[in-house]
């Protein structure tokens, strides 16, 4: 299904998800874990975004308070015309089987003691809907989607393979027919010979059922696969969106550059020739409860002497705009 | 080159209340001075029990080592006691594990860590033992390592922490270093750090090294032969290029084209292999890759394949000529 650029499906709009530090026996406030930091962005519809960062980056966080699995500390989230952030209890059960998740670790996410049937089946039941019969039909319908057996149906989750478990739990969160579906880290937990039976399942589906994806991965090698377009994230910060082709190929932000340069490609002779363009980062991640004043990313960019030099801008003092340097092409560094 | 690790007919068998579980069946591979071999394989190839057989890790009960001879340096190291063995683990033969937050002890500061061995094997007293782990951190880039010393791991990043736990490998200058998964549990960009970090110090001291890992890319780029493992045994064996260049078992040919390429053109639809990874409980008379294997024949069903050579030093256990 062609992405229509018209279509906005859903809109981040300035989002912060703050999880506060507290302390003593009375829970006091000391601070925030700024896990997500302010960052917005739009998902067109029929369009598979992904988000990718390394751990601590804010990706989950992002996913799970787009869900309101996790209340947004700051900011909306427009999901077919609606913020979810505004509607509550009964009104925000009646659109939530418009958007659903699939985890990552395919088998902490299923309940052990429920059978297949069972699992897929309990969305149909929680929202009521038609009648039994018909609602084991639509398991059985689902689960030949994913590629299950129907005699899976009446086996439990620790009889399956991490592989199949993942399909569970991709029928389950399309048992209400949702129009968008978060995958956090939806195969990392798998082997890779398994990793790319999900992957062809995931785009398979996308194109028959007409879904859009958010798609949270640190793996880049799998994400530009599987997303139209792609946004890396660092320290709570989107530092730079693009197209698919476009990112990898143009990345601007050096935090960009130096993740695609460390993916080890698997290609001895690329490998060898590569090491002398390899950008190895200096220093660790800074703590998100105490990130810098300035940019992100100061403490550990390449560039940042010669910003300083050539542009008169200290990165540790002041926050570089995000902004659009080329179409569709965004980044916030003092370098554009 | 003499040999430094020779492993012979090994044997691995986890005795369990679902069955017995062939975890290594009956490998056979060795080791050169400064060499660095990585063992690739998924969860269940045995990549982990094989190396941990080596310096006697395995839980006994249930896991048992049922056959083999691990010779090291002249010493067949199956055949010795417990304190013989405790003499050689973090002294001359090393190992770092994948995840350091739970390998490093908690209550204790880093220094300290690595101080425990320096006094035990080499018998260095506590000023001189300080000082060299402090030299010790700084090598692995922890720097200034005189503040960072006192600190405890849950004070540091992982990132920080796998460098400790490298800091404790290389301690003693092991003649060999395990590393299992070591950068699996960090993130891409550490990862290309630490890498970095072993290589210097590999040619620093001059150690072997073992790596293993499930990630083709890591291998490609840090190794110098590779053995391919699946279901407990070593299914192919090759210099790192030749591996790359000339798959010749069916599951490393699967293996490397289910990959996603960062470096290529983006396929329709990713290759993948068909079936689920081994069940090593009702392991199967033949090759355990039959069942998931496009290229199998009759034969494949009755005897388990012997290794055959398809150029200098590159084995592969197949009876088909897969090209």
């Amino acid at each position: 299904m062609p992405i229509d650029p018209n279509k906005i499906l859903l809109s981040v709009n300035n989002l912060k998800v703050y999880y506060p530090i507290t302390k003593g026996l009375f829970l006091k406030k000391t601070g925030d874990i700024k896990a997500v930091d302010d960052i917005s962005f739009d998902i067109f519809k029929g369009e598979n975004l992904g988000i990718v960062g390394e751990s601590g980056c804010g990706k989950s966080s992002t996913g799970r308070s787009i869900l309101q699995l996790y209340p947004p500390t700051e900011g909306e989230i427009i999901f077919e015309g609606q913020d979810l952030t505004k509607i509550k209890g009964e009104k925000l059960r009646k659109i939530r089987p418009r958007f659903q998740m699939i985890f990552q670790d395919p088998y902490s996410s299923l309940d052990p003691r429920k059978t297949v049937c069972e699992i897929v089946r309990e969305p149909l039941d929680v929202h009521k809907i038609s009648d039994g019969k018909s609602r084991n039909e639509r398991v059985k319908e689902l689960l030949n989607a994913v590629g299950l057996e129907i005699s899976s149906m009446k086996r439990y989750p620790h009889e399956f393979s991490g592989g199949q478990q993942q399909r569970i739990g991709i029928a389950k969160a399309l048992a209400l027919n949702p129009s968008f579906i978060v995958c956090d880290e939806p195969v990392s937990a798998l082997d890779v010979s398994v990793q790319s039976q999900v992957i062809n399942l995931l785009m398979e589906l996308k194109q028959s059922l007409g879904l859009t994806y958010l798609f949270i991965s640190h793996d880049l090698s799998v994400v530009r696969h599987i997303s139209d377009r792609i946004a890396v994230m660092y320290l709570g910060k989107i530092v730079e969106i693009a197209d698919r082709s476009e990112l990898y190929k143009n990345p601007k932000h050096p935090y960009t550059k130096a993740l695609l340069s460390a993916i080890p490609i698997p290609d001895p002779i690329f490998e060898n020739e590569r090491k002398k363009k390899l950008i190895i980062l200096q220093g660790d991640v800074p703590s998100p409860s105490n990130p810098p004043k300035g940019c992100n990313f100061c403490t550990r960019c390449p560039q940042k002497e010669i910003i300083r030099r050539e542009k008169g801008i200290d990165c540790d003092e002041v926050e570089p705009v995000y902004k659009e340097i080329s179409a569709q092409h965004w980044t916030a560094c003092h370098l554009f | 080159m003499t040999k430094l690790l020779d492993v012979k007919d090994l044997s691995v068998k986890f005795f369990t209340r679902e069955g017995i579980v062939n975890a290594v069946n009956n490998i056979n591979f060795s080791i050169k001075k400064s060499e660095t071999v990585g063992i690739v394989g998924e969860s269940g190839s045995g990549k982990s029990v094989c190396v941990m057989s080596i310096i006697q890790l395995i839980n006994s009960p249930p896991g048992k080592i049922v056959n083999g001879k691990i010779n090291f340096n002249g010493v067949d190291l199956l055949k010795l006691n417990i304190n013989q063995i405790r003499n050689i683990r973090g002294n001359l033969i090393s190992m770092i594990f994948q995840d350091p937050m739970s390998t490093l002890n908690p209550v204790l500061k880093i220094g300290d860590q690595i101080i425990e061995s320096l006094k035990k094997h080499l018998k260095m007293d506590e000023i001189q033992a300080r000082k060299r782990a402090i030299d010790l951190l700084e090598m692995t880039g922890i720097s200034p390592a005189k503040y960072r010393i006192d600190d405890y791991p849950h004070q540091i990043s992982g990132g920080m922490r796998q460098r400790v736990m490298i800091a404790m490998g290389i301690a003693c200058n092991p003649k060999l270093l395990i590393a299992d998964e070591p950068t699996t549990a960090l993130d891409v960009t550490i990862q290309a750090q630490i890498i970095n970090v072993i290589k210097n110090i590999q040619e620093l001291i001059g150690m072997s090294i073992i790596w293993i890992t499930h990630d083709l890319g890591v291998v490609a780029g840090s190794v110098d032969r590779v053995l391919v493992m699946y279901a407990g045994s070593i299914v192919e064996e090759a210099p790192v290029k030749e591996l790359f260049k000339n798959p010749r078992h069916p599951y490393t040919i699967g293996l490397l084209q289910s990959i996603p390429r960062i470096d290529q053109k983006l396929p329709k639809k990713l290759f993948s292999i068909k079936g689920l990874p081994p069940n090593l409980i009702n392991y199967p008379k033949g090759c355990s890759f039959y069942s998931r294997c496009d290229y199998h024949i009759n034969k494949c069903l009755e005897k388990p394949p012997e290794f055959k050579t398809a150029n200098t030093n590159h084995k592969f256990a197949c009876y088909v000529n897969v090209s």
